[in-house]
């Protein structure tokens, strides 16, 4: 299989059947996909869903039970030094040292990654006026916030111009605001350097910024396209139904218009063609069951909705429980 | 290409880890503070209210003097097992990751590591050299450059030994048991604090195997300068405890390579 591929130009990343096992659990499961160079390709998927599990195998920091992987041309399991001269990488949680500065932080970084010293210089100033921390580099990280943190993170994982950016949740945690700011951040960064990028998220509208989605959950991908091409496999519009006897609603739903009714904790909701007009005779036909009507186009929530049978919402944990998740993974290992 | 590599990963870690010593007050103050308490508060207290037995007959040894080389000991003991064990902290929140996918190899880490540790121990050691006149010894040059030398070996031995423990523990509650099962016996049954003579069977076989034993007892040496009166506390000749030491740096820091080379 690899040889009739050496004519086109090789993908960036490359994953066959890629299996990592934890004792009884399957973390990752027979999972296929490639990114073609260039591109912004997303992970979907509640947390659990095995995406920081890809990520860290596709970092060479953890071993698949079966399967291959590779970056850049090279296979994550025989050439784990080229893979990781290839990628940056910037990880759920903090990965800085706090008793240092900003540039110190860089500067130990330029060293692993063997950069000339004044390439380095160059670059940093670069990538901390672009990050908004040149003024705050000779700051201690201690004293910086969250989402200074984080931009000094994807600062510093571009910093060796890596041909691969993984970002895992690189915004978790941090607010609304920050998190627009980080993301206009990484597509500057990314048009500055040409890195694909390979991200995973749990956050729907984050993942519009990708060109492609996997939507994954325990352990598979259950789909993969565009945000465009996700949308459209939920047919029509999506009302959502607020109801004081919910769970009678949905069966009396299905059985009158013959749809499909997904049920969340707080509302149920269906496809429509053509959802405003459909609002009157939904309330004609039961009067008293409705408490609220609202339709919106379909968004990936819907999407993952309809593929998974759950909400992606429903299943989020704390990045703290992710460490406790961790650590308890890490004894098992051990 | 990939000695280059090598060098510069060493040097990062080690830049890492001198750079935090530096600016950290508090390890400092306690780097000057713990052995002075001791040296006054139990030396002076023990020989105030006890005789030393163990001194050579006709020959008058202060307890302090004797107990001395034990502190620089105890302090370079502490120093190395506490940084290296910082690891554990350095993996369960965050910068482990950063050196773990670079892409230099990861025993190279491990010996930025153990040099950092090693450098940081030899500054300790020469802060502690400046209160050798309360152990009434007198400072020397060569006395000086010998004791650095052989707290820097010390030094070196311990990180390494405090690497091979970190590598294989995953959590912060487990750093109190290194202390606890390990740290402490290792400074007690050290000859840090009393000579070695005259102990039941079992504790003289495990001080035998106490790197720290050689390392407290190559400091006694390379302290106590030629023709002192002391020397009759030392247990083997200098090259002997640095012969020992050498071997057992050699082993702890294969060792500490190689597991800091497996781990996920």
């Amino acid at each position: 299989m690899p040889e009739d591929r050496t004519i086109a130009p090789p993908a960036m990343i490359e994953v066959d059947a890629l299996t990592k096992r934890f004792g009884e659990l399957t973390a990752v499961d027979e999972v296929s996909f490639t990114v073609d160079a260039g591109e912004i390709f997303g992970f979907l998927g509640p947390n659990g869903a095995g995406k920081t599990t890809t990520i860290k195998i596709l970092a060479t920091l953890m071993a698949p039970t079966s399967g291959r992987a590779s970056i850049a041309g090279f296979d994550v399991k025989r050439k784990p030094l080229r893979v990781r001269e290839s990628i940056g990488l910037v990880f759920q949680d903090n990965s800085l040292d706090d008793r240092l500065t900003a540039f110190e932080n860089l500067y130990i970084h330029a060293l692993l990654y063997d950069l000339p010293r004044a390439v380095f210089a160059k670059r940093a100033e670069e990538l901390l006026r672009l990050v908004d921390l040149y003024d705050r580099r000779n700051g201690l990280i201690r004293t910086f916030s969250g989402g200074m943190r984080r931009r000094l993170e994807i600062a510093r994982g571009l910093l060796h111009h890596p041909k691969v950016f993984f970002l895992d949740e690189p915004t978790l945690g941090l607010d609304p605001q920050t998190r627009n700011a980080i993301w206009q951040h990484v597509r500057a960064l990314r048009t500055e350097t040409g890195a694909t990028v390979f991200m995973t998220t749990h956050y729907l509208d984050e993942a519009e910024n990708c060109n492609r989605i996997a939507i994954i959950d325990h352990g598979r991908i259950v789909a993969l396209g565009t945000p465009d091409e996700l949308k459209r496999r939920v047919g029509g519009d999506v009302l959502v139904v607020v109801s004081p006897h919910q769970a009678s609603l949905a069966v009396a739903v299905a059985e009158r218009y013959g749809v499909e009714v997904q049920q969340t904790k707080e509302d149920l909701r269906f496809e429509v063609e053509h959802g405003p007009s459909f609002v009157p005779r939904l309330t004609g036909d039961f009067p008293g069951d409705i408490a609220s009507v609202s339709v919106h186009r379909p968004t990936l929530d819907d999407v993952f909705l309809k593929l998974t049978g759950h909400a992606i919402r429903e299943e989020t944990t704390s990045p703290m429980d992710q460490v406790r998740a961790n650590v308890r993974a890490m004894r098992r290992r051990s | 290409m990939i000695g280059r590599r090598v060098a510069k990963g060493i040097y990062a870690i080690w830049y890492r880890e001198t750079k935090r010593f530096l600016r950290d007050r508090s390890r400092w103050l306690g780097l000057i503070l713990q052995p002075l308490l001791y040296l006054m508060l139990v030396g002076y207290g023990i020989s105030a209210s006890m005789s030393f037995r163990q001194a050579p007959t006709g020959m008058h040894v202060n307890y302090v003097t004797f107990m001395y080389p034990g502190i620089i000991g105890m302090s370079v003991l502490f120093m190395s097992i506490f940084s290296a064990v910082g690891m554990i902290w350095d993996r369960e929140f965050g910068f482990l990751k950063e050196v773990l996918v670079a892409p230099v190899p990861r025993w190279a880490v491990a010996v930025g590591k153990a040099l950092g540790i090693t450098t940081i121990v030899v500054v300790q050691t020469a802060m502690l050299l400046l209160m050798a006149p309360l152990a009434h010894l007198p400072l020397g040059l060569a006395m000086a450059a010998q004791t650095l030398a052989v707290g820097a070996l010390t030094g070196f031995v311990l990180g390494c030994l405090g690497i091979v423990i970190a590598s294989r523990m995953s959590t912060m509650e487990s750093f109190q048991l290194v202390m606890n099962v390990l740290t402490m016996p290792m400074f007690f049954l050290s000859g840090a604090l009393y000579p070695l003579r005259g102990l039941p069977h079992w504790l003289s076989v495990l001080a035998h195997i106490d790197p720290l034993t050689y390392g407290v007892d190559a400091l006694r040496n390379a302290v106590y300068g030629q023709g002192e009166a002391a020397r009759a506390l030392v247990q083997y000749p200098l090259s002997v405890d640095v012969a020992v030491l050498a071997v057992m740096a050699v082993v702890f820091a294969l060792l500490g390579a190689m597991l800091f080379e497996r781990q996920e």
